[in-house]
């Protein structure tokens, strides 16, 4: 059974106070907290078996390497990859992106090809794409949102013409919640010939993943946005797509031979992860996948929809507000972005903080849906996770009357 | 709920109805000087237009914007007091106003020079909203030395 009450026990930080009030911690899409067993899982490999992975004979580096390639095993059981060695750890989904547009795009978008986002994506799924195509004097084209905030897919046929050689795109808006329909885009991506890069940061933590099922080439996520420690990401990439990619990061542990003119390439996924690699954090994420396969993430999903659902009813009440966001719950993650009145986001987060309750307001990185889609300034933002209640809602609207008490006349200022 | 601690030294009562009531609200036909602030992380934004007197004093301000109480209610506070300055005067102003929100003390008698514009000094113990506090002036210090540029 699914026990919340039992649940926040796990995470020690949801046990303090901000100003005085208990935390109510509702910026999950920017960072989520973290369980204490991930944060053992820490502790123990620095207190237990720090060392260098994959060179070093001893004791110590046997066990960290073998806990470093035990989480990445982890990861592919989670995310159903057919092999770990799917899967390079990166820092970020960010990072992850960058390295397809370095080590894949570059060597393959040509003058003239076609790359296809989305109006939703986050900074991350859009900057390294307006990059490539300048680069490769190549063009990006962009799905766009509908008017009930799903994503429209009318002239996906339209889109994806035969020079399309990339579709990147978000599988759950950070700022509408939108979940796309992944499976359908990425099908239809390869009826053209193009490969399909998902950008998994906010679907991962958050509701059941499987790679081969979605078929898509590419996918990536972070660690901390599922529990696990900040600076350590993954991405996913098919096999045959990975055995054609050129490094990304050149130097250390990523090579087979060096001489001083040349040097050969270790086998993947090594082949892209140069340096010294995040071992406490790749571990960490480890503990971070067995902590929410036990919970089961159909379960997580199910109690964030339920969640969200108690969440837009309770915004009902108050008429200033004005939320952006599918309402059909199955295409809808824990994610409420609102507006209320002309009570800007900053102050509408100021008073909440000062309540105890963390939200996010702003553009949330990403700018060109906030202020050219959903034509705003700003928005503010609530987002849960596995671990928030019904009474933490509660709390934030009781935090958002006070707010609106507080600026209420602003409401008949200038228009 | 009750009102959460604190936030009455943010937003005391003058910086409320100047937000809800900004003056010298407009954009000024023909201003000497003109700046244009915009803070996108945000979406705080400011027009700052001014005429010059014969002498050389302000007489003229317009003050348009959007955004949070702080940063609105700052821009309407300096337009409030920016006529009769000269250009020299109103940089020294920008330049006081700078300094307390970054941490300098302030004299009796800058604080009389000050006037409401006092009221913002409860912003510095909230260091993220500074920023929307200073749109205004910093615009006003830009226009500045555009003004400089063109008539130097």
């Amino acid at each position: 059974m699914y026990d919340v009450s039992v649940i926040r026990n796990d995470f020690p930080i949801l046990s303090r106070q901000v100003n005085g009030r208990p935390l109510v911690y509702l910026d999950n899409a920017a960072t989520s907290q973290k369980p204490q067993s991930m944060i053992d899982a820490l502790v123990n490999y620095y207190s237990g078996y720090n060392s260098n992975v994959h060179r070093g004979v001893h004791t110590l580096s046997m066990e960290a390497t073998d806990a470093y390639e035990e989480a990445r095993q982890k990861i592919a059981t989670f995310i159903n990859a057919p092999s770990p060695d799917n899967l390079i750890f990166v820092r970020n989904t960010s990072e992850a992106i960058n390295l397809v547009e370095y080590s894949w795009a570059a060597a393959n978008l040509k003058k003239g090809d076609r790359v296809v986002a989305t109006e939703m994506e986050h900074h991350s799924n859009l900057v390294p794409w307006q990059h490539a195509v300048a680069k490769a004097e190549a063009e990006l084209k962009l799905m766009k949102m509908a008017e009930d905030y799903s994503l429209d897919l009318s002239d996906l046929d339209e889109l994806l013409t035969p020079q399309t050689k990339l579709v990147a795109f978000t599988q759950m808006s950070n700022v509408l919640g939108t979940i796309t329909p992944a499976k359908e885009i990425i099908a239809a991506a390869h009826r053209v010939g193009a490969l399909a890069l998902v950008d998994a940061a906010q679907s991962v933590p958050h509701m059941p993943i499987d790679v081969q099922d979605l078929d898509c080439d590419f996918l990536a996520f972070s660690g901390h946005k599922m529990g696990g420690p900040m600076g350590i990401g993954v991405l996913y990439v098919k096999r045959e797509v990975l055995e054609e990619m050129e490094p990304f990061l050149r130097g250390g542990e990523m090579v087979l031979e060096v001489t001083y003119e040349n040097a050969s390439w270790a086998d993947l996924p090594m082949r892209f992860e140069a340096g010294t690699p995040s071992v406490a954090d790749s571990i960490g994420l480890g503990a971070a996948i067995d902590y929410l396969t036990t919970l089961g993430m159909d379960n997580i999903r199910q109690h964030e929809v339920k969640l969200t659902s108690y969440a837009i009813e309770r915004f009902k009440e108050i008429e200033e507000i004005s939320t952006y966001g599918p309402g059909d719950m199955s295409i809808r993650g824990g994610v409420m972005s609102f507006t209320m009145g002309n009570v800007h986001p900053h102050d509408i987060g100021q008073v909440l903080d000062q309540a105890g309750v963390a939200i996010r307001t702003g553009h949330h990185c990403a700018m060109p849906l906030v202020r050219s889609r959903l034509h705003l300034p700003a928005t503010a933002r609530a987002s849960f996770y596995l671990y928030n209640t019904e009474a933490e809602v509660d709390s934030l609207i009781d935090g958002l009357k006070t707010t609106l008490r507080f600026f209420g006349d602003a409401n008949t200022r200038r228009a | 709920m009750q009102t959460p601690d604190g936030l009455d030294d943010l937003y005391q009562d003058i910086i409320l109805d100047h937000y809800r009531s900004p003056r010298n609200q407009g954009v000024l036909e023909y201003p000497h000087l003109h700046g244009e602030g915009f803070n996108p992380f945000c979406g705080d934004q400011v027009d700052l237009t001014l005429t010059l007197s014969g002498d050389g004093r302000i007489d003229g301000v317009g003050f348009l914007g959007q955004g949070c109480s702080i940063s609105q209610a700052s821009g309407s506070m300096l337009s409030d007091q920016l006529k009769g300055k000269t250009i020299d005067e109103a940089e020294e102003f920008v330049r006081t106003f700078k300094g307390i929100m970054q941490g300098s003390d302030v004299s009796q008698e800058q604080e009389e020079e000050l006037g409401e514009i006092a009221a913002l000094q409860g912003v510095k113990q909230f260091p993220v909203r500074i920023k929307c506090a200073l749109l205004s002036w910093t615009t006003l210090q830009d226009a500045i030395n555009e003004y400089r540029k063109t008539v130097s």
